[in-house]
C-alpha cells in the first residue's frame, strides 16, 4: 500500500524552486522555534513556567506548514504549535504567558483559534471555519495540526467526512511524531500510513518527509493552492519525531529506545539537514549562522521578559470574558472572590 | 395576529431570520428535502437555497463543532440536533469548546453559536428519544440553556438567541410542538434571555417549572383552582441559565410555599439549584419545605412506562397538598 503514498522529499534531491528569501526564512524560524524550545525547558526547570510540551524535532514540520498560509487564513492549533503560530503572527511572550497558566490574549487580527487541549476535537472546527470562508465568499483556507494519536478519535473521522462531503477548504496536518506520549504509531492504527485514511473520506492524502522544511512547505503549499482553488481538503501526513518528552513532565525513557532516539537525532534532525542544504548551495554561511542563532536568544529574552513584567493576575480575569456579557450570578461570584483577597 | 403552535412558530422565525441576515445558517441531520424530523424547517431550503439550509452527514459532534467553526468565521449558525438523546456526542463540543473558547481568548474569540435542540417526553417516542439533560448544559460554564414552553416564547426567545453574541442551546420540548396554538406576531420580537414568566398568577404556593411540565403545572393549577381548593402560581423559567433568581425570589417570597418540578431525573437535576436559589433569595418567608417533583433515577423507560415515569397532575398535586399542610 505505501508505494501508492510515496513520502515527498527535497533535501536529499537537486536545487528547490523555493525562493531562496524564503529558503532562509523557514531555516532562521526554525533556529529560533528550537532555541525558543530549549529556553522554555530551562525555565520550567527552574520553575518559573509550567508545563511545557516542547516541539523539538519537528520544527520542519511546524515551520514548514505555517509559511505555506497567508494571514487571512486560518491556523487551528493542538497545543504543540506554538511554532506554526509564532510564524502565524503570536508573540512568544504569549506562549510564555500560556506556559505560566495564563490566558494570553490572542489579537483579534490574529487569524487562530486557541490551542486545542483535547485531542482532535478542534478538527470539526477548522471545517467550519472553512466552510464560513467558502459561504462568505473569500478564498481564505482553514488549516488544522494534529497528531498520530489524533487520527485514533471519532472527531478526526467526522471532521475528515464533513470536509470531504462540503469539499471545505481546509488542510488537515498530521504530524506524525511515532509517539501518542508512550504509545507507539502502530497501536494507533493498522492502517499502514495516515495518509492512506484520506481515501475512505473522497479526500486528497499527502505523505511528506516532515524533516524536510523544503518538502513541507511545498506539499502544504500545494494543499493550500487546491483548497483556494476550491478543489477540496488534504490529508497530510508528516513524517517526523518528537526527540524531546511529550511535555517537561514525562520521561520518554520509560518508553522508547535509546537508540531509536540516537537515529533522528543524529542523522535527520531538521535544522542540521536544512543547514546542510543551504551552505551546499551557497545559501548560508557559519556567519549568517551564528548571527540568525545569537538573534533568536535576544528575541526570545525579550520576549520572556515582556511575559514576566506583567502584573501577577486578578480574580476578574477569569470571569471577564465567559460571557460578553456577565449574568448576575457570575458578577455575584466574582464580588465574594475579590472580597476574600487579601489587600497588600 | 395569526394563530400558531409551537413548531409552526419556530419555522416561521427560521424563514425570518433566514431572511433578514445573509449570515444565518441552517443545519443538521433532515433539516433540508424532508424539513425536519418534526417539520421545524419545512419549505425552508426551497425557500433560501441549499448553501444556507442543509443537511449534515450524520454526526452530532461534526455538527456542533463545524457550527463552532463557522460562527468563529463570521457566521451565524443555527445547527439542529435531532433529539436530546442523541446530544450526548455533541455535549463534548459545547462543554469542552463552545463554552470556552471566548474565555480561553480573552473574549478575542466568539462563538454566536445557536443550538436547537427538542428534548422531553410524552409522545411515545422510541427508546433513548425522550431525554432532559438540562443539568448538564446548565453546569457546563459558558453557555445559556432556554426553555420555551409557548409559540410566543419559541420565537422571542429564538431569535433572542440568534441575536446573542455568547453560545446559546435552544431546548425545544417535544410534547408542546403542537399542543397549543396561541397569537405568534409576524414582526420580529425577542424575549430576553435570563427573565422568567408567570405562567398564572396565584397566592398560596409557587409551582416553579419549565418545558413541558408547564402545562402539567398549569393543568394542576386549574383543577385546584376549579375545585376551590387552592390559588397555584406556576412560575415558567423560560431561561435555565442565566437564571432568573429575582423572579424566584419574588414568587416564592409572595406565596411562602413552592413546588419544583421537572421532568429529568430527580437526583442532580436542576431542581436543586433552584431548592438552593429560593433558599438564598427567600428562606425568610418560606412556609413549609420546598417539595421537588421529578422523574426518578431511571434511565428514561420505554414507552409502557411513561406515563408512570412522568410527573403528572397527581403527583404534583399530592406535593401541593403536603406543601400546604404545614
Amino acid at each position: 500500500m505505501s508505494e501508492s503514498w510515496p513520502v515527498a522529499e527535497v533535501l536529499s534531491g537537486g536545487a528547490s524552486d523555493v525562493p531562496t528569501a524564503m529558503q532562509r526564512r523557514l531555516y532562521e524560524d526554525m533556529i529560533l522555534l528550537r532555541s525558543f524550545d530549549e529556553r522554555a525547558i530551562n525555565l520550567q526547570r527552574q520553575g518559573r513556567i509550567g508545563t511545557f510540551p516542547p516541539s523539538l524535532g519537528q520544527e520542519a514540520s511546524e515551520i514548514g506548514s505555517a509559511h505555506a498560509l497567508r494571514a487571512s487564513d486560518w491556523v487551528v492549533p493542538s497545543y504543540r504549535d506554538h511554532g506554526a503560530l509564532m510564524v502565524h503572527g503570536l508573540p512568544l511572550s504569549n506562549v510564555v504567558l500560556f506556559a505560566m497558566g495564563r490566558t494570553p490574549s490572542l489579537s483579534s487580527a490574529l487569524r487562530a483559534l486557541p490551542t486545542s487541549i483535547p485531542i482532535s476535537t478542534h478538527l470539526p472546527h477548522a471545517v467550519g471555519l472553512a466552510i464560513a470562508a467558502q459561504k462568505l465568499g473569500t478564498d481564505d483556507v482553514a488549516l488544522a495540526y494534529f497528531g498520530d494519536g489524533g487520527t485514533s478519535e471519532g472527531d478526526f473521522h467526522e471532521a475528515l467526512n464533513f470536509a470531504g462531503v462540503f469539499k471545505a477548504p481546509v488542510i488537515f496536518f498530521c504530524q506524525n511524531n511515532g509517539w501518542a506520549i508512550s504509545v507507539p504509531r502502530a497501536r494507533q492504527t493498522a492502517s499502514e500510513t495516515l495518509a492512506q485514511k484520506a481515501v475512505a473520506y473522497g479526500i486528497e492524502g499527502r505523505r511528506v518527509d516532515g524533516n524536510d522544511v523544503l518538502a513541507v512547505y511545498q506539499v502544504v503549499s500545494e494543499a493550500v493552492a487546491r483548497a483556494r482553488r476550491g478543489e477540496g481538503p488534504t490529508l497530510v501526513e508528516s513524517l517526523t519525531y518528537r526527540l524531546g518528552p511529550h511535555t517537561t513532565a514525562d520521561d520518554p525513557s520509560r518508553y522508547r529506545s535509546a537508540e531509536e532516539y540516537q537515529d533522528w537525532k543524529e542523522s535527520r534532525d531538521p535544522i542540521q539537514r536544512m543547514a546542510g542544504y543551504l551552505m551546499a548551495h551557497g545559501l548560508l554561511t557559519a556567519e549568517e549562522d551564528q548571527a540568525m542563532r545569537q538573534a533568536a536568544q535576544e528575541r526570545i529574552q525579550a520576549e520572556v521578559e515582556a511575559a514576566e513584567a506583567l502584573p501577577p493576575v486578578e480574580p476578574a480575569g477569569m470571569f471577564q470574558h465567559v460571557f460578553a456579557q456577565a449574568p448576575s450570578d457570575l458578577a455575584a461570584q466574582r464580588r465574594r472572590i475579590e472580597e476574600a483577597v487579601p489587600h497588600a | 395576529m395569526p394563530e400558531r403552535n409551537m413548531i409552526q412558530a419556530i419555522n416561521v422565525t427560521l424563514d425570518q431570520l433566514l431572511a433578514e441576515d445573509a449570515r444565518v445558517m441552517v443545519f443538521g441531520e433532515d433539516v433540508g428535502k424532508n424539513g425536519g424530523v418534526f417539520r421545524a424547517t419545512e419549505h425552508l431550503q426551497d425557500r433560501h437555497g441549499e448553501p444556507r439550509v442543509f443537511d449534515t452527514p450524520l454526526a452530532e459532534s461534526g455538527i456542533i463543532g463545524m457550527a463552532i467553526g463557522m460562527a468563529v468565521g463570521g457566521l451565524l449558525p443555527i445547527a439542529e440536533i435531532q433529539f436530546m438523546g442523541f446530544l450526548y456526542p455533541g455535549l463534548d463540543q459545547l462543554m469542552s469548546h463552545a463554552g470556552r473558547l471566548s474565555a480561553r481568548s480573552q473574549g478575542q474569540v466568539k462563538v454566536p453559536l445557536v443550538v436547537r435542540v427538542p428534548f422531553g417526553g410524552g409522545i411515545r417516542a422510541p427508546e433513548q428519544h425522550a431525554d432532559s439533560i438540562e443539568a448538564l448544559l446548565v453546569h457546563a460554564p459558558g453557555l445559556k440553556v432556554v426553555v420555551p414552553s409557548t409559540p410566543y416564547d419559541a420565537k422571542g426567545l429564538l431569535t433572542a438567541a440568534v441575536d446573542d453574541p455568547d453560545p446559546v442551546v435552544v431546548m425545544e420540548p417535544i410534547r408542546l410542538y403542537r399542543l397549543g396554538r396561541q397569537e405568534v406576531p409576524d414582526e420580529r420580537y425577542t424575549v430576553p434571555i435570563g427573565t422568567a414568566r408567570v405562567a398564572r398568577p396565584g397566592s398560596d404556593l409557587t409551582v416553579i417549572t419549565w418545558g413541558n411540565m408547564v402545562a402539567v403545572a398549569l393543568d394542576a393549577a386549574e383543577a385546584l383552582a376549579a375545585a376551590g381548593e387552592v390559588s397555584v402560581e406556576v412560575l415558567d423559567l423560560r431561561s435555565l441559565y442565566p437564571l432568573d433568581r429575582e423572579a424566584i425570589g419574588a414568587a416564592v417570597s409572595k406565596t411562602g410555599r413552592a413546588v419544583v418540578l421537572h421532568e429529568a431525573p430527580m437526583t442532580g437535576g436542576l431542581g436543586g439549584e433552584v431548592v438552593a436559589a429560593i433558599q438564598e433569595v427567600a428562606f425568610w418567608s418560606l412556609q413549609a419545605p420546598v417539595e421537588r417533583v421529578a422523574g426518578p433515577d431511571v434511565p428514561y423507560p420505554p414507552y409502557a412506562w411513561e406515563d408512570f415515569y412522568l410527573p403528572n397532575r397527581a403527583r404534583l398535586t399530592q406535593a401541593i397538598r403536603r406543601t400546604l399542610k404545614d
